[in-house]
């Protein structure tokens, strides 16, 4: 298992490499540049600027520099907020994102999984069918909708929350933001488990546990819900990845100062550097998470073995 | 026998099932009843009900299904019983063993936390006692090396280890009925052999009753005290075991017995040109490997074999499950990369790519075992049957290819409008005949028929068997029938070659290995398919 582990970690290199180049050059194919929105700006300091981040090195030289540099853990200055380092934007914003993804997702799969149980344990019964619907408008009601409806009724109406702001992490700050981006996992989630547990339940195994006279927890929880849980887990690995490197819509509608918003804004700023950190951020989340569902894999199935 | 009291009796037991077409009656009021330590067999082709009647009596029907009448266990009527009373009855006093050893256990526990937990539950044990519990029934179902197997998975035994696992569970709690729904079915003959001494011993032992749902009359003969015989949810007959195989009262017993295939196929005249030749064949599969995970595992299927096939023959290929014998049927017609030297009339096609191979694949024709998967649901039967003649015979207009198709069903015995229809509208034997008619429309001259019978009830089979000879005989076709059921080769081929990991253990005419196996693994397959299947209504 270790050495499968340290085998997925040698094959990311190269993923990431791959990653790294093709955003590279994709985003300086994109015309303009870090300098050019700028109202006002005199052709000369546009030039000096310019000449100081090594921009009219030729592209290759731009891209040598940049490789050498992310290799020593260096993602360089952020082009539009020049106090700044990308490392420092991130050590600031990431660990916010990440506080407000990770309780999405474990409330998603908690609170999914268990609808999901419910409704298959009741198919095609009110429950089930009430689950469904819940299912539906969950994940069709976009987050856009979702977030001010939130602000409206909890910090409004009934002035339980704030209405935004990180309020430097207070509890009740987060809540409406949790919630936004939970909402439609839940729904993903609950659909997911309903339909891998009616499957689960069905299957030859759960046939035998129940004619063994097993209770109907350990037939319901010990045996099917193990096995069901299979599709969820792949589900974890790309929902944490996006969920943990933050979302534009929740972050700005909260305003809360996470990393979500670099990634639109630093595309439509041609912010060269921001853009290569976020990727670089987004790519690394996504190999490990899906290191750790394969893991998981192994773990819940013995049937999974790597050597 | 000594007259013992009834402990379970069926009464008026109906079972619907709901479907989108309307209610479905799968069982149709009937009776049965089951004394302390007798064998009992209800004895049916698929369809028949006889699996519903006991889902029911154990309330494991799928959640459609509703049952109704009276399933009366020392006195308590099972039908009525609250899931927690219910549950003190199924696994303690009735248990249940079922037809797919490979997937009723939980993939995902060890053998030991399955056995051990039925013990805990029904007998309010311990830990450690439960585990000696566990241990025990291990080795009372003849496991070998039981502490370390507890820790074993399902996936890391066999289907007739798994099989012994289940009868372990069923028995922990010293049943007074085991039911076993099929229990050697998907299993090989020799370990099915095993399995039912098995089963026999240890009701010796343990003195409970047993209940066989069954298919296979040679298991009724061999074990049951009494039968019930059970068509479209309704038992047809009833009696001594015996006196059923003596003196069938019903016409449908009567088919049931006379259904096994019977007859021989000639040698074809020893100066037929061999069509299909294989040399030293190999095929090798590679398993695991790539960057860093080491070196691949070399798994070797088909190992160095040789084999001619002459015009108007049939080479039976027998041998278990993960013989090779489909790999080789396989290799011979290029489906799969090989090492050695096969020719195709006086072609040789060893290394023929498929591009070369396409104009051959007209007449070399391959059946499949199962008629649910190997036709295109989405295509009419005409549709699926003419499809060949598109590529092989491409300047036919539609309205020849429409005849052809008409043709061809008459030739297998369908009824030429079946080509508007869609395969699921069709029965498993139906289905074999349409997979067989879009092989022969291409008028082939080889036909490598992959356990084409195997998937369908015996009845059925044998009538399989009698088209297939009956299109041998019309079109001097050669076959290379490949099956692990002796009865169905004995009536099919006139050559026979047995193969075992990968290899031949021996070869010759048909007759010769039935009458004289000279290797011990042949006497041991053929013994296995004696004490099972083989039995004769004029015996």
């Amino acid at each position: 298992m270790l050495r499968y582990v340290f085998r997925r970690l040698l094959t990311a290199i190269p993923t990431l490499f791959v990653i790294v180049t093709a955003a590279f050059f994709l985003i300086r194919v994109a015309p303009g540049g870090p300098f050019n929105q700028e109202r006002g700006l005199s052709p000369e300091i546009k030039a000096n600027l310019e000449a100081q981040f090594g921009l009219n090195d030729p592209l290759w030289l731009q891209y040598v520099h940049y490789l050498g540099n992310l290799l020593r853990g260096n993602f360089g200055p952020s082009y539009n907020m020049p106090d700044f380092t990308v490392t420092e934007l991130f050590a600031r914003g990431l660990p916010i994102s990440i506080q407000i993804g990770a309780s999405a997702l474990i409330l998603a799969l908690l609170l999914g999984s268990l609808l999901g149980t419910i409704a298959a344990l009741n198919q095609n019964k009110i429950a089930d069918y009430s689950v469904i619907a819940v299912a539906a408008a969950g994940s069709t009601i976009p987050t856009f909708v979702i977030a001010p409806v939130i602000q409206l009724l909890f910090g409004l109406t009934w002035n339980l929350l704030p209405i935004g702001g990180w309020g430097d992490g207070a509890l009740l700050n987060k809540v409406g933001p949790v919630l936004t981006l939970a909402l439609p996992q839940i729904a993903i989630v609950a659909r997911l488990m309903r339909g891998s547990m009616i499957e689960s339940l069905r299957s030859h195994h759960i046939r035998t546990a129940r004619a063994l006279g097993l209770s109907d927890w350990s037939v319901v929880v010990k045996h099917a819900l193990r096995g069901a849980i299979l599709p969820i887990v792949s589900f974890t690995g790309p929902a944490a990845a996006a969920l943990l490197t933050g979302s534009i819509i929740v972050e700005t509608i909260f305003s809360i100062p996470g990393i979500g918003r670099y990634f639109v804004d630093a595309a439509l700023n041609r912010d060269y550097t921001l853009v290569m950190g976020t990727v670089v951020v987004i790519a690394l989340f996504t190999i490990v998470f899906n290191l750790i569902v394969d893991v998981m894999y192994a773990v819940v199935d013995p049937r999974v073995r790597y050597d | 026998m000594v007259a013992s009291e009834t402990i379970l009796s069926v009464k008026d037991l109906r079972v619907r099932f709901r479907t989108l077409d309307g209610a479905v009656e799968a069982v149709k009021g009937i009776n049965i009843h089951v004394n302390a330590g007798e064998t009992v067999a209800v004895v049916g082709e698929s369809g028949s009900g006889k699996s519903q009647t006991m889902m029911a009596a154990m309330s494991l029907l799928a959640s459609n299904g509703e049952a109704t009448g009276v399933v009366d266990y020392r006195g308590r009527n099972l039908l009525t019983l609250s899931k927690s009373e219910l549950n003190q009855v199924r696994g303690r006093k009735i248990s249940m063993i079922f037809q797919e050893p490979m997937t009723s256990l939980d993939p995902l526990y060890s053998i030991g936390n399955q056995l051990i937990e039925p013990i805990r539950r029904h007998r309010g044990l311990g830990a450690a006692e439960a585990r000696e519990e566990a241990l025990k029934l291990l080795r009372l179902v003849q496991i070998p090396d039981p502490e370390r197997r507890m820790k074993s998975y399902p996936h890391e035994m066999s289907g007739g280890q798994r099989q012994r696992v289940m009868i372990a569970m069923a028995l922990a709690n010293d049943p007074d009925i085991l039911i076993a729904d099929e229990p050697t079915t998907a299993l090989d003959v020799t370990i099915q052999a095993q399995i039912l001494m098995l089963l026999a011993e240890l009701q010796r032992k343990l003195g409970m009753a047993i209940v066989f749902i069954t298919h296979d009359l040679g298991i009724v003969r061999r074990f049951a005290d009494r039968v019930y015989v059970m068509r479209c949810g309704e038992v047809v007959e009833e009696g001594e075991a015996e006196a059923i195989f003596v003196s069938p009262q019903h016409a449908y017993t009567k088919m049931l017995l006379a259904a096994e295939p019977t007859g021989t196929k000639a040698p074809p005249p020893p100066n037929a040109p061999v069509l299909l030749e294989g040399r030293n064949v190999e095929v090798t599969f590679r398993i695991g490997g790539g960057f860093l995970a080491g070196e691949p595992l070399m798994l070797r299927a088909v190992d160095h074999i040789s084999i001619r096939l002459k015009r108007n023959q049939t080479i039976g290929i027998v041998g278990e499950s993960g013989s090779g014998k489909s790999t080789l049927g396989r290799a011979l017609l290029r489906l799969l990369p090989s090492d050695g030297l096969i020719r195709f009339g006086d072609r040789d096609i060893s290394g023929a790519d498929r591009q070369a191979m396409r104009p051959l694949r007209r007449e070399l024709q391959l059946v499949f075992q199962d008629p649910f998967g190997s036709l295109s649901p989405r295509m009419t039967v005409g549709q699926v049957i003419t499809e060949g003649l598109l590529v092989h015979e491409p300047t036919l207009s539609g309205r020849q290819r429409d005849l052809r198709a008409v043709e061809a069903l008459r030739e297998v015995g369908l009824d030429p409008n079946a080509r508007n229809r869609y395969p699921h509208e069709f029965s498993g034997g139906q289905r074999q005949r349409i997979a067989i008619a879009r092989a022969m429309i291409l008028k082939p001259k080889v036909v490598v028929l992959d356990e084409p019978t195997s998937a369908l009830d015996r009845s059925v089979q044998k009538q399989i068997v009698e088209l297939l000879r009956k299109l041998q005989a019309d079109h001097e076709l050669s076959y290379l029938f490949i099956s692990h059921d002796l009865a169905v080769v004995r009536a099919m081929a006139d050559y026979i070659i047995v193969m075992k990991q990968g290899k031949i253990v021996e070869e010759g005419p048909t007759e010769a290995i039935f009458s004289n196996p000279q290797a011990s693994y042949t006497q041991t397959l053929m013994n296995a398919a004696v004490d099972v299947t083989r039995f004769r209504l004029s015996a």
